[in-house]
């Protein structure tokens, strides 16, 4: 394991809530690891404490087997990429880039090379004489990514990396920061509030709530399995149902499933639904009200698929997501009443609040 | 620091009113600047020139001009690398880091701007002077402050202690420190931080209060005044050998001398507005 955090508690002001409380967690090596979780979470905290930016009131923090709690920023071996960029303005891209190698007082050729080396990675060769207000914003981040990177670090940090970016960019980027990922094998530990973000580029998913390590694991778990109410809501456009126990099974809705081994007869319980784990069926009649059916509220087509605002019996609201050829198969219109087979949930005993 | 218009380029009639009230409004403007600006800077040159550019020449060069002179120079190059230092370690503080007594070094640092130079001067007797809490002790060693270079030095520096600070401050403040955290992650020691990326970023505004501080320390008149003593040739600064060349009725000598105040403020306007013009355009 090459980040070891442990018990990790950070306040800002003595006595109030920390923004970082007894965080422990590990990030494989050479590996992506995100830190997910919504604005206020403590996630950019955390990874400040781990930089060595934030000193921690208490926990440790070890990078490679190298406790480096006490160590200065400096010293720590780490690349840093800022969401302002963080560029030096009055230095041209080569100057920015060789900073760090400077630092290290290298001799003139292996700096040069070694910034030409970065130049090449991030496909900026012919940019190096520019000064990055002359540069587009996912340039910029490039050149904050080689700047990083050139230093050999053993960790890199990127926080919010793509969070000033519109959303073409930011996509092209995750990609970008992919491959990039594989050609250098630096472990890297990212900060993001999307989660989409964080499931699609990393091996491993740290979500964070209140300042805490709410669920930690391969993206697949924490997408399939989420351990609380939060990550299950947080991860995924989730809609919320409430039901009952009875006889041993939670009921909501149409569904049916094992209730949690704990639950006692008659008992309230919340599920979390995909928007993809309800199936449309289309009633006999077609359009007819029933005592099992739901109305179609609102058809609203997103690119591939078609997002339908179903009104269950029960009176609760449901967002599914069809995709475009199916939805055209089914052949339904606002107004329509159909039946909403929830195929999958997720349940939780206890009623639901936010 | 950049008094930056945000007025729209084509007057909007609607706003601005019928065109006699936008004509008189400008006209008022004008004549005003024109009696209180133009006319006493017309006015200094006309009467320095007065006997002819001979003896305007003579009457800069003359020893005691010259020595006023040298000695303007000598409290401003001392002043300002003083208050350029503190300015800089004092915004940088101020901006970067939250301790206790903040607030009263904030306060402390206005505190010449807000205390009449004549008080400012009076301080310095009081300490100082032969009778001050450390005359007996001055005198003792014989060492001289007040009616003598040290003096002037000391009112000079005091009047003219807030002009970077406050310039370099809100710079600061508004750049934040993503930077010299970059900086800092990338290796660079606390120092190299400073002069590789904090110094370069807020280099205008350091430049713009270095300007203001020299403006003001060679134009400084009431606290030199008072800790001066008019010993011609010894410890008058231009602003004082100016006045007493005018109050010994000596018209052309005195607009003279005071011409190259005015020359140095128009020198300091033109810079001025060319830092400006640098520090917006990046």
């Amino acid at each position: 394991m090459s980040v070891i955090v442990e018990q990790l508690t950070k306040r800002f002001t003595a006595g109030g809530t920390p923004a970082v409380s007894d965080v422990s967690f590990h990030a494989p090596s050479a590996a992506i690891t995100t830190l997910l979780g919504p604005s206020g979470a403590g996630k950019s905290t955390l990874l400040r404490l781990i930089a060595g930016l934030e000193l921690p009131d208490s926990g440790s923090v070890r990078i490679e087997g190298v406790d480096c709690t006490h160590l200065p920023v400096q010293k720590r071996g780490i690349g840093v990429v800022f969401q302002s960029y963080a560029l030096f303005k009055h230095m041209t891209v080569r100057q920015n880039i060789a900073f760090g190698l400077e630092t290290r007082q290298q001799p003139r050729s292996e700096v040069e090379a070694r910034v030409d080396e970065m130049l090449r990675l991030v496909q900026l060769e012919e940019l190096g004489k520019r000064y990055p207000g002359q540069l587009s914003g996912g340039q910029r981040q490039r050149v904050a990514f080689a700047r990083a990177l050139a230093i050999r670090p053993k960790l890199l940090l990127l926080d919010e990396p793509f969070g000033a970016l519109d959303s073409r960019v930011r996509v092209e980027l995750r990609e970008w920061l992919q491959s990039l990922h594989e050609q250098t094998g630096v472990t890297t530990l990212l900060v993001t509030h999307d989660q989409e973000e964080a499931l699609e580029i990393s091996q491993h998913v740290v979500v964070l709530s209140d300042g805490r390590v709410a669920q930690a694991g391969p993206p697949e778990e924490i997408y399939d399995r989420p351990a609380t109410p939060f990550v299950a809501s947080f991860v995924g456009g989730t809609s919320v149902l409430r039901g009952h126990v009875r006889s041993g099974r939670a009921q909501v809705g149409t569904l049916v499933v094992e209730a949690p081994q704990s639950a006692r007869e008659g008992e309230a319980v919340h599920a979390f639904v995909r928007p993809h784990d309800i199936k449309i069926v289309k009633t006999a009649n077609g359009v007819a009200a029933g005592p099992t059916t739901s109305l179609v509220e609102r058809l609203k087509s997103v690119g591939g698929y078609v997002k339908v605002l179903l009104k269950l019996p029960s009176g609760e609201t449901v967002s599914v997501e069809v995709p475009r050829a199916e939805f055209e198969n089914l052949g339904v219109v606002e107004g329509d009443h159909v039946h909403a087979d929830v195929r999958m949930a997720k349940v939780f005993l206890g009623d639901f609040s936010i | 620091m950049h008094p930056t218009s945000f007025a729209p380029r084509h007057t909007r009639r609607t706003v601005s009113g019928a065109a006699p009230v936008r004509w008189l409004l400008i006209g008022g403007a004008l004549a005003f600047l024109g009696f209180f600006l133009v006319i006493p800077l017309v006015a200094v040159f006309t009467y320095a020139l007065q006997k002819g550019v001979g003896a305007y020449f003579t009457a800069i060069l003359e020893p005691e001009s010259w020595s006023a002179i040298r000695l303007t120079l000598l409290a401003a190059a001392i002043a300002v690398p003083l208050n350029l230092v503190f300015g800089l370690a004092a915004a940088w503080l101020i901006a970067r880091f939250r301790f206790p007594g903040r607030d009263v070094l904030l306060t402390l640092i206005d505190l010449p701007f807000s205390v009449s130079p004549v008080i400012a001067g009076l301080i310095f007797v009081l300490l100082f002077g032969r009778q001050g809490w450390l005359g007996p002790l001055l005198a003792e060693y014989d060492i001289h402050i007040i009616f003598a270079v040290p003096g002037i030095v000391l009112a000079t520096v005091f009047v003219t202690f807030p002009f970077v600070a406050r310039e370099v401050l809100p710079v600061m403040q508004a750049q934040g420190q993503d930077e010299e955290e970059a900086a800092l992650s990338l290796g660079a020691s606390g120092w190299r931080t400073f002069l590789r990326v904090t110094l370069p970023k807020v280099k205008w505004g350091v430049l713009y209060g270095v300007l203001l501080c020299n403006a003001r320390a060679m134009g400084e008149f009431g606290a030199v005044s008072v800790v001066s003593g008019h010993v011609r040739g010894v410890t008058n600064t231009l602003p004082l050998h100016a006045e007493i060349l005018y109050n010994e009725y000596n018209l052309s000598g005195a607009f003279a001398v005071a011409s190259l105040l005015t020359v140095l403020a128009l020198v300091t306007l033109a810079v001025k507005k060319y830092v400006e013009w640098r520090a917006e355009s990046p």
